[in-house]
């Protein structure tokens, strides 16, 4: 059988992702630059019987997701910028109630309005601290429509294995950017459904006791067991707890389940990394212009490697500091003022090494804006 | 129709925080509070079973039983 | 079953206030759902933040306890997900209708099958006793020491204008009317709000020289009439109590099944 081709926007790719990996309800509201997925799904989803919603505004939109989840369905919602602010109370509730879920947030300039149709990352920080609390959170991202496609997958599998939200970092320029996706075929890419408890009706089932393995299985709102979601310090029926070992044990597991295992967690892409000396670490579109950089000067006999992060968070530390260990320098490209160069400052021996090269104009960042920088820190001259 | 006769007016004195609404609207004066400020059954004779403390009670503490009319 | 089965028994008393209220309103709406016969595992309760909302820790029914004032918005994610589900939200004042009346008159525009409960107190009780969009002009708070100069919404109009097909407005004193107006809320299919003039003893009631609960109740009985009564007729400026609105309209999950059915065709 031959492959179905599409070509398509990001932001089509990750609708794709989406419905390959079952989503079932999406609510949204416009805000560009992640309009496009709401407008897909609003058809496509009916089309297999799963249901869209524009709700009233953004902040009723996550809550409406976190109420569909809790009937069994795996959900999702789409934003940007100003509309992932407003999401951030709910998001906090879904991190603390332990609700699957899948925020795409297609990040356009900022602070405030910003600019809606120019290209940012400046949302990375806010993904993983834009709540109040502490919690720990899954913020994936991927820099081409089949690594967009994939890693949508992925965010759907990560929300019902550790039960949180997980927010997929695109970008504008991936967002809107039109290229080829080869759609993988069913049972290709491994897909994760809801963990629904075994505890038969009548015997008493803990919404949050994790199992020996950590997951938490869960009960749909509807079925046999009545228990209660709450955003309030709660026990292992959800009930609210002030208590301060339930409540110690409580706020220690949502941030564990996840560090616990950041290794399972962690995406990322080697491009040309074999004996490079200098490493482009980057991310998204910006990954793109790295990329794009590092073959052009290999092909002149540079060594020049791109690591392309597509997990942000959990910060995978290990790996950043284990890669750029040999490295003479360590260019962090990515659109913003250094929010994932400062987390790999913290992950390295040497942080003295590490350099950023960013753009925060609202234009790509290019492969000679990267080039410039490269050549001051080899000494080359600007 | 016979009058309905109470046979119990169950009062849960730990939920009760007597607040004295089933007291003042009782049509028949059938309730009090005691020393400890809870609702008690002081003329259970004058009931007419119409309920309404068990219906108004805040603090879901009271419960009507009529007698099984013969 | 008696009411106490569709309680959490384990956990009354509750912490509402003596003379609170919201006792009253779980009371009338547990013999509502008694008196219809609801099956527990068919009920979903979603509640905001505040005195009201701690409600659904209460009731043995599905409990979602959410943030403040978007319980409406949660209620519809599990409402058009899964359209069997009966979906009651119970809101105070503030919860409903400052922080959350978006999604109040959004909720009331698609019709969704869903029971909002408004427990009005005409004041943000849990915080300590500041005013709400319900309290008024002229009325005494902790954010208002030389009285209130806002004015307050009428719920029953606002229900109306936004598109609710039922709305009903009783009080605490009228437990009897109160579970009959919530039968008929619950049983009916679209969007139903009933309001329930709530008493707070402690801050409104304290603030306002409105006296105690048995007081404050006997002003529910003085200062309110049924629609269409004499009493109402005669001076206006009582209360209105009664079902306002009781219309068929398109509900918003059986015109979504519409869609899917357009969908799957084409």
């Amino acid at each position: 059988m031959t492959k179905q081709i599409m070509f398509l926007q990001g932001n089509e790719a990750c609708v794709e992702g989406a419905l390959y990996a079952g989503v079932e309800f999406f609510a949204g509201y416009p805000i560009t630059p992640s309009t496009e997925i709401a407008e897909q799904l609003s058809g496509r989803l009916p089309e297999r019987g799963g249901k869209f919603i524009q709700m009233e505004d953004e902040i009723a939109s996550m809550c409406a997701i976190i109420g569909a989840s809790l009937t069994g369905k795996k959900v999702m919602t789409a934003t940007s910028g100003p509309g992932f602010s407003l999401k951030q109370e709910a998001i906090g509730y879904a991190c603390m109630a332990e609700i699957p879920c899948v925020i795409a947030n297609v990040q356009r300039g900022g602070p405030s309005t910003g600019n809606p149709t120019h290209v940012s990352q400046g949302d990375i920080n806010q993904a993983r601290w834009g709540t109040h609390g502490d919690h720990n959170i899954i913020a994936l991202t991927a820099s081409n429509h089949q690594d967009v496609f994939s890693i949508t997958v992925d965010a759907f599998n990560m929300a019902e294995t550790y039960r949180t939200p997980v927010i997929l970092l695109l970008d504008e320029a991936v967002g809107h950017l039109r290229e080829k996706l080869i759609l993988p075929e069913k049972g290709e890419l491994p897909i994760v459904d809801r963990l629904r408890t075994s505890v038969p009706k009548g015997v008493d089932y803990h919404p949050y006791l994790p199992r020996e393995d950590g997951r938490l299985p869960m009960s749909d709102f509807g079925g046999d067991h009545r228990y209660n979601v709450t955003g309030l310090f709660h026990d292992m029926w959800g009930f609210p707890s002030n208590n301060p070992k339930v409540v110690n044990e409580l706020l220690r597991h949502l941030v564990d389940k996840i560090d616990n295992n950041i290794r399972a967690i962690t995406r990322y892409k080697e491009h040309y990394m074999e004996g490079a000396e200098y490493i482009l670490l980057s991310y998204g579109s910006s990954a793109r212009s790295a990329i794009h950089l590092a073959q052009n000067r290999r092909a002149k006999g540079e060594k020049i490697g791109v690591l392309e992060l597509q997990s942000i968070w959990p910060f995978p530390s290990e790996l950043v500091r284990e890669k750029c260990a040999g490295a003479k320098a360590v260019l962090v490209v990515e659109m913003n003022m250094g929010q994932v160069m400062a987390q790999v400052k913290m992950a390295v021996d040497e942080p003295g090494k590490i350099f950023l090269a960013n753009r925060i104009d609202g234009k790509l960042i290019t492969p000679s804006d990267i080039k410039q920088l490269l050549r001051v820190i080899q000494g080359r001259g600007v | 129709m016979a009058k309905a006769r109470l046979k119990e007016q169950k009062i849960i004195r730990d939920w009760c925080k007597g607040c004295g609404i089933c007291i003042a609207f009782c049509p028949k004066k059938v309730l009090e509070l005691d020393a400890e400020d809870k609702a008690v059954t002081v003329r259970p004779e004058d009931c007419i079973c119409c309920r309404l403390c068990e219906l108004r009670c805040p603090d879901l503490a009271i419960e009507v039983f009529k007698q099984e009319e013969e | 079953m008696a009411v106490t089965d569709y309680l959490r028994e384990r956990f009354f008393p509750h912490m509402w206030c003596p003379g609170c209220g919201h006792g009253t309103v779980l009371n009338s709406l547990l013999r509502a759902i008694e008196e219809l016969g609801l099956n527990k595992n068919n009920i979903v309760m979603t509640s905001g933040i505040g005195c009201s909302a701690r409600i659904s820790g209460y009731v043995d029914f599905h409990s979602l306890h959410t943030i403040h004032g978007r319980a409406l918005a949660f209620a519809t994610g599990v409402k058009l997900s899964k359209p069997g589900l009966k979906l009651l939200v119970p809101m105070g004042d503030g919860d409903a209708l400052a922080i959350g009346g978006n999604h109040f008159i959004h909720a009331a525009r698609r019709n969704i099958d869903i029971t909002a409960i408004i427990m009005n107190n005409r004041i943000y009780g849990m915080t300590g006793g500041q005013f709400s969009p319900l309290s008024g002009p002229g009325k005494k708070a902790t954010t208002a020491p030389y009285l209130t100069i806002d004015r307050e919404f009428d719920i029953v109009e606002l229900a109306k204008a936004a598109g609710a097909t039922f709305v009903a407005r009783s009080t605490t004193y009228h437990a009897k009317e109160s579970i009959e107006f919530l039968k008929k809320a619950i049983d009916h299919k679209g969007f139903s709000v009933v309001e329930i003039l709530s008493q707070c003893p402690t801050h409104y009631g304290r603030k306002n020289k409105e006296g105690d609960a048995p007081q404050m109740l006997e002003n529910y009985r003085n200062n309110t009439a049924k629609i269409g009564s004499k009493a109402l007729a005669d001076d206006p400026s009582l209360i209105a109590r009664g079902i306002f609105v009781d219309v068929e309209r398109p509900e918003y999950c059986q015109e979504y099944d519409q869609i899917i059915e357009r969908a799957m065709k084409e």
